[in-house]
């Protein structure tokens, strides 16, 4: 018989990216943070889904072209 | 109110650090450069003209970041943002990168999702987000660049909490598809894992 208060691998897949985007209740986190506490394998599949949120936030950030660059500026300027 | 030149010192001061991110970010939601610098401009435009609505100058790159989502949002041709079709909802066969990779017993000594990982480039990131439908890669740009909760986007685009989650997951499933496919036609993917096919 499981604890209580104890969840399943199916169970914290299927809840994964809420609780990596902070979506979720509190009492569901913290048994979530239990069971990566135990379990090698869905401790590495939230490593991996930070890991590619990570590389996907980071297209985010682009350098703009000169001509945005004075564009903006030149706007500014009328302000 | 009135902006005076301290305001326009500052605004131009947070315009110009955060510049690269407004830029990166219009790129990413109109998937092409010329528009891109558009929805760049008449972000600033807007956010100088309703500066004086800013209470507190520290909320300066969230309250930016919105207004340039909205101008998005509202400028767009076509059917709103919010809606999809039938067939873009249809949930299919989730799509996890890691189920692909993830060797626990056969490759205990390598770690193929963390390779993989390590061998994408911002570029591929970027090709796989164009190839998703526009309401589904606006979604993920809301909350997994601009990092926007669930309720916040709910307002922006209008549509229930449930439909940000079931489109949400549905639209990262999409991207590691993607992925996965670019990975398979570039050899990234090594050894047995290779040789799947990429529907499968």
């Amino acid at each position: 018989m499981t604890e209580p208060d104890k969840i399943h691998c199916e169970e914290v897949i299927a809840h994964m990216l809420s609780y990596l985007d902070g979506e979720i209740d509190v009492a569901k986190r913290a048994q979530i943070d239990r069971h990566l506490e135990e379990c090698r394998g869905c401790f590495s599949r939230a490593e991996f889904e930070k890991g590619l949120r990570d590389k996907v936030r980071q297209t985010g950030e682009e350098r703009p072209s000169p001509t945005l660059q004075a564009r903006i500026k030149a706007l500014i300027e009328q302000f | 109110m009135r902006a005076g030149p301290s305001d326009r010192a500052f605004f131009e001061a947070e315009i110009q650090r955060l510049l690269g991110r407004l830029y990166g970010v219009a790129l990413r939601l109109t998937g092409n450069r010329a528009d891109a610098e558009d929805l760049v401009s008449d972000t600033t435009v807007k956010a100088w003209s309703s500066l004086g609505q800013l209470k507190d100058r520290q909320a300066f790159p969230k309250w930016v970041f919105r207004i340039l989502t909205n101008t998005f949002i509202s400028g767009r041709r076509g059917a709103p943002i919010g809606r999809t079709t039938p067939l873009e909802e249809d949930e299919g066969r989730p799509f996890s990168l890691f189920e692909k990779l993830h060797q626990p017993f056969l490759l205990w000594w390598s770690n193929p999702e963390r390779e993989l990982l390590n061998k994408l480039l911002g570029e591929d990131i970027e090709r796989a987000l164009d190839s998703l439908p526009e309401s589904f890669r606006t979604i993920v740009v809301l909350v997994d660049i601009e990092g926007h909760a669930y309720g916040e986007v709910t307002q922006m685009l209008g549509v229930p909490i449930g439909t940000v989650r079931s489109r949400l997951s549905r639209a990262r499933s999409m991207l590691q598809r993607a992925l996965w496919e670019q990975a398979v036609t570039a050899g990234l993917v090594a050894g047995p894992l290779a040789k799947e096919t990429i529907h499968d």
